[in-house]
């Protein structure tokens, strides 16, 4: 009979000896080799009696397991000291001076997302408003109840929201389905007269050619004393103009409903979209751009202002959908896929910075 | 919600034109999401009378037909295997435009013989498939009329899309009401009359623990099940509903006319009398859509003495429900609270027209009203019995006052609307309006959704027309504009240019990833995990940009395009509190440099990327001179290859290095890559000053000397401690120390390098001599051998 322990002690030895793969391999062969001693010895479980294979039986194929997994743990030992050896031998000296990478600045661009935000803000920022921003994770509250969308209002089911695994107290974060949230944050820490804009990314569950789970919205908030329906008319109105650089914009306000906002209205502009790219000031088109209303008093009150004192407006639009309307992108998915011949194509140079003193675009 | 001009025209009186009641509809928040106009389509195409059907003299498929039309008699050549004398066809004029090829027809010789005209099948006016033959109208139709009228195609249907406050409407008879507030004619709505049942209804009504506010009901007993009036299956049929029976079309019509649900039980399968009560847990229905629902203690169910009969204004149950052999039929009236029915339609997943309506709201007087209707429409139909009403509950009280000063109108919309308009609005909307200033305003029953006197203004200025407001210039805030932005706002923007001006290509990647990935970074936590990802590939917050822009590398390698220059500026996510979001600059250079003829390709390594975060750094005006390096970068980084940039011992300004080979492979990247990241947020701001100027610049009218040094040091000594050392020799003189070389092997002992520095001597107030220069030489080697160990090389 072969002392199994005896023989194991001996293979193990000769594995964990092994330095390299080449002596890995010379030690595998030898035990588990077509004609190694573990096969041999498997080898002869046929010759045995019945009952002498039921012990024999288990305790050689235990032997070829372990000395298997001996020798796949000291492969894993072998590549990761490899790889240790090769990472130590490939340190250098990272405090000596940078080295620029010999680029093209010519090359850089600009994705269109941030260039319509800074054309945005670039018009809003003239007309009084302030950059504001909110987290992208936000509190259910935030997103929904402060703004007036109680827990299984229908509104809810309209926003395909993303949620987060809950929290240990039972709260759930949501992904920001707007960024109508910032009104809230905004009014909580300051006071009126307010003028924001809160460009930022959202999330809504849906994917298809002009939605997709992430996307970019800009809102805007003014709340005082006395700003009313007229001056959001207005805002909407100069904004269009000024964004699509057009001398004119007709534009079509629609009552509709949202629970943060009231009255509400949903805004088309007039455009001709009978060719290849949208034209706007002109044609028989209507397309819708955005949502809009005056702040609905509750939200005011939920943020601890006097709805009896506090008014204004809010609106919301999406920055992707500008830039596909201003620009002529086709598909949403691609804004988020980063190919390279996107970019270079739909990219802006640095150069175009947006300023209304010298045109927004070139 | 779809239906068609005649049923709106059944509730509202109106002169106006289909195209005006749409622009009205869409104006009022009713928005028109399509229209289907046959008869438009269809104009062009009149009834023909084929008087004579001749063969064609050169052509044996052809016939020469003579056709009685509007406009006389026309000779028309048709290949049509059915066109024979006799028969009444769908005729096009010459002109006329053919809706499935959009061409126009012309008059023409077909083969010698002129033809005049057109006989059309019924796919060339896509009205179906048909291609065998022309269609044949009936006999009785007459020359020159429009087709569409003698197929009955002539009433467009229309659909509008219901705002989730718009319970109302979602009824035909509530959007006429609100066309005829805004001035388009006047709404006929027939009243309900009151049914008075003969007998007691056998089935008694309960409500249990409160689980319904209202549930009534009756029994018609004797009915005769059978189609439904044709008027009704067409009606049903336009707006895409299938006729079922006529106790089952009931329902379907008054949820459609009146946005009043219903449910028809066959009387004879239910046991003993209905209870509106909460369901046991893991009670099990089959509802009418044959499927096996299990529901749970907070779900409202209509149940018989023996078990659940239907899930409370969701859907009805299989086995009771009404059949063509159903003679006792039990009419359910009810009202469930909107939350529970939406909830239990949610946890069930079944969205059904009752659902819809009950969740939006629906009206509370006009539940017995509904259910008299019901009952004069069956007993029309099919005959039979009505019992008296047996009802359980009440009607909740709806009843709001809201105090209302018609100012309120123009201050918050700027409409100036004389009082009177105001008041005739809200009355036409259905409301009530009691007292002097303010006035007091009751919204009808069927308008839960208003509550404040803001939603009158709402409907005030809906009803006037939001086009109507005059547009007023928002007063500016200062002459000349400030600063929209803080300076850690510009930072972002900011950042986005000054590396797009090195060459890197801006990417916007998605905020979530695979969970693998964010492993690989330091994230992948259970609570960074979306509970709803949209898919496997999108299911974790990332805790880092990089692996978004490693994974965009990757996909631009696999469709050839190298090396991929990118960077991001955008949110990572190191948990979910508000400040758990920091901007990080991130960028990365995938690939060697293009082949140029001048020199060998770049790989982009570790003091490539230092240098992309040195000269972004600096860009936003953040103190690189008192930045150090480490050599403690994360996991993902080549340890021996990557570094820190630190403000003090803790505060990470930025990361660079090679990034670490398993985590390349882990992600499929084959290409050399070099990455950075940039913390927006660590870069400290600038301290505020009281005014703009600049530090005075001193320049020195004395020569600067550069003297060279080169120090044997051993391997582990950092170049940037002998850099540190040496620029530390001589405070006043020094004004620069730079490396420009570093070498070991042949002729420098093994464990050592050759460390060559140049310092620049800038004097202020003389010329340096020889000595003095080689004194401050001597300080230098001297500080350098004492922080390092380093000798002068010989």
């Amino acid at each position: 009979m072969t002392d199994i322990p005896l023989l194991e002690t001996e293979l193990l030895g000769r594995i964990a000896a092994a330095e390299d793969d080449a002596a890995l391999e010379a030690a595998r062969v030898h035990a588990l080799g077509k004609k190694g001693v573990v096969s041999e010895l498997l080898k002869t479980l046929g010759a045995l009696s019945p009952d002498e294979r039921k012990t024999s039986g288990p305790a050689f194929n235990a032997l070829r397991d372990r000395v298997a997994g001996a020798i796949a743990d000291k492969k894993a030992g072998l590549a990761a000291a490899a790889l240790q050896y090769r990472l130590e031998t490939e340190r250098v000296d990272v405090t000596l001076p940078a080295v620029p990478f010999p680029f093209d600045p010519g090359a850089g661009r600009i994705h269109p997302v941030s260039q319509v935000t800074d054309e945005l803000i670039a018009i809003f920022a003239d007309m009084g408003f302030n950059l504001a921003e909110g987290p992208d994770i936000e509190r259910d509250d935030y997103n929904f109840t402060m703004l007036n969308i109680p827990p299984e209002h229908p509104a809810r089911q309209m926003h395909d929201t993303f949620y987060l695994t809950a929290r240990e107290d039972g709260s759930r974060p949501v992904l920001r389905t707007h960024t109508s949230p910032v009104q809230i944050r905004t009014m909580l820490t300051q006071k009126p007269p307010i003028r924001i804009i809160v460009p930022g990314r959202t999330y809504r569950s849906d994917s298809d050619q002009t939605h997709t789970p992430m996307f970019h919205q800009i809102e805007g908030l003014v709340i005082d004393e006395s700003t009313h329906m007229g001056h959001l008319k207005w805002v909407l109105e100069e904004f269009c103009k000024a964004f699509f650089e057009v001398p004119n914009v007709k534009m079509r306000f629609r009552a509709s409903h949202f629970p943060f906002t009231e009255p509400s209205a949903e805004v088309d502009i007039q455009c001709d979209r009978s060719g290849d790219v949208v034209k706007f000031g002109e044609g028989s088109d209507w397309l819708e751009i955005l949502g809009c209303g005056m702040v609905h008093p509750k939200v005011i009150a939920n943020c601890g202002l006097d709805p009896e004192k506090y008014q204004g407006f809010a609106f919301g639009c999406g920055i992707d959908r500008l830039a596909m309307l201003k620009y002529g992108l086709p598909d949403l998915r691609a804004f988020f896929d980063s190919d390279l011949r996107w970019l270079k194509h739909y990219g802006f140079s640095v150069l175009e910075q947006p300023s209304l003193a010298t045109g927004l675009t070139r | 919600m779809k239906f068609t001009l005649s049923w709106l025209k059944q509730h509202l009186v109106t002169e106006a034109s289909l195209d005006e009641i749409l622009t009205v509809l869409t104006r009022i928040g009713l928005e028109v999401e399509s229209v289907e106009d046959k008869a438009a389509d269809l104009k062009a195409f009149t009834v023909g009378y084929v008087r004579e059907a001749v063969q064609h003299p050169n052509a044996d498929k052809l016939r020469v037909c003579q056709v009685e039309t509007a406009g006389g008699n026309v000779e028309v050549v048709c290949g049509a295997p059915n066109a024979r004398a006799g028969i009444k066809v769908a005729f096009a004029a010459v002109g006329s435009v053919i809706p499935a090829t959009g061409l126009e027809l012309k008059a023409g010789a077909i083969r010698g013989v002129v033809s005049n005209g057109m006989l059309c099948s019924s796919r060339e006016l896509k009205l179906g498939d048909d291609h065998d033959g022309i269609m044949e109208l009936p006999a009785d139709a007459v020359v020159g009329a429009p087709i569409a009228d003698v197929l009955g195609l002539g009433d467009p249907v229309i659909d509008i899309s219901i705002t989730p406050n718009r319970g109302d409407c979602n009824g035909v008879a509530g959007v006429a009401r609100d066309l005829a507030a805004a001035g388009l004619g006047h709404i006929v709505t027939p009243e309900v009359a009151e049914i008075t049942g003969t007998f007691p209804s056998p089935i008694k009504t309960a409500i249990a623990d409160n689980a319904a506010p209202l549930f009534e009901g009756r029994l018609i007993r004797g009915v005769k099940n059978g189609p439904s009036p044709a008027w009704v299956q067409n009606r049903l049929r336009a707006v895409g509903l299938r006729p079922i029976s006529a106790l089952v079309d009931v329902t379907n019509l008054l949820s459609l006319d009146r946005a009043r649900p219903l449910h028809v039980f066959d009387a004879d399968t239910l046991t003993g009398n209905l209870t509106a009560r909460f369901a046991k847990e893991g009670e099990v229905l089959v509802a009418l859509d044959s499927k096996t629902y299990t529901l749970d203690t907070e779900t409202v169910v209509i149940a018989d003495d023996a078990a659940a009969r239907g899930i409370a204004g969701v859907m009805g149950g299989l086995e009771t429900g009404c059949t063509e052999k159903t003679v006792n039929v039990f009419v359910e009236a009810a009202l469930f609270e909107p939350i529970r029915v939406a909830a239990a339609g949610r946890k069930l997943s079944i969205n059904s027209d009752a659902r819809y309506r009950y969740e939006r709201g629906v009206d509370p007087e006009f539940n017995r009203k509904g259910l008299d209707l019901a009952t004069a429409l069956i007993l029309e139909w099919c005959g039979g019995e009505a019992s008296e009403v047996v009802s359980a509950g009440a009607i909740p009280a709806w009843r709001r006052e809201i105090k209302f000063d018609p100012a309120l109108v123009l201050k918050l919309s700027g409409v100036d609307l004389p009082v009177a308009d105001v008041l005739c609005i809200l009355g036409d909307l259905g409301c009530t309006v009691t007292g002097a200033f303010p006035f007091t305003v009751t919204p009808p029953s069927w308008r839960p959704d208003i509550h404040g006197a803001a939603d009158l203004v709402e409907e005030v200025t809906r009803i006037h027309g939001l086009d109507n407001i005059p547009s007023t210039a928002l007063p500016r805030v200062n002459a000349v504009t400030k600063p929209g932005l803080t300076l850690a706002q510009r930072r972002a923007r900011e950042a986005r240019r000054s590396l797009a001006g090195r060459g890197l290509v801006e990417a916007v990647t998605n905020s979530f990833i695979p969970r693998a990935h964010a492993a690989l970074f330091g994230g992948g936590d259970e609570s960074m995990q979306l509970a709803n990802p949209i898919s496997a590939e999108l299911d974790a917050m990332r805790p880092n940009v990089l692996p978004s822009l490693i994974a965009a590398a990757s996909r631009n390698a696999a469709r050839g395009l190298v090396p991929s220059h990118l960077f991001e500026v955008g949110p990572a996510f190191a948990g979910t509190g508000d400040a758990d979001q920091p901007t990080v600059a991130t960028g990365l250079r995938a690939g060697t440099s293009a082949r140029q003829w001048r020199g060998a390709a770049f790989a982009p390594d570790v003091f490539a990327a230092k240098a992309d975060a040195l000269a972004l750094i600096e860009s936003l005006g953040g103190p690189v001179g008192n930045l150090t390096v480490w050599t403690d970068a994360p996991s993902w980084y080549h340890p021996g290859r990557s570094g820190q940039l630190k403000l003090g011992p803790k505060t990470v300004v930025a990361r660079f290095g090679e990034l670490h080979p398993a985590v390349l492979e882990a992600m499929d990247l084959k290409a050399p890559t070099a990455a950075f990241e940039v913390f927006l947020d660590a870069i400290p701001l600038p301290k505020a000053k009281p005014t703009k100027t600049k530090a005075a610049l001193v320049l020195s009218d004395y020569p600067a000397v550069e003297r060279d040094f080169a120090f044997l040091v051993a391997d582990r000594v950092a170049a940037g401690d002998v850099v540190k050392a040496a620029a530390g020799a001589d405070k006043v003189l020094i004004a620069g120390v730079d490396v420009f070389d570093v070498y070991a092997g042949k002729g420098v002992a093994e464990g050592h390098k050759s460390l060559a520095i140049a310092v620049r001597l800038q004097p202020k107030d003389r010329t340096l001599t020889d000595a003095e220069i080689d004194v401050v030489g001597q300080k230098i080697v001297a500080a350098v051998t004492k922080a390092t160990g380093g000798t002068l090389r010989a």
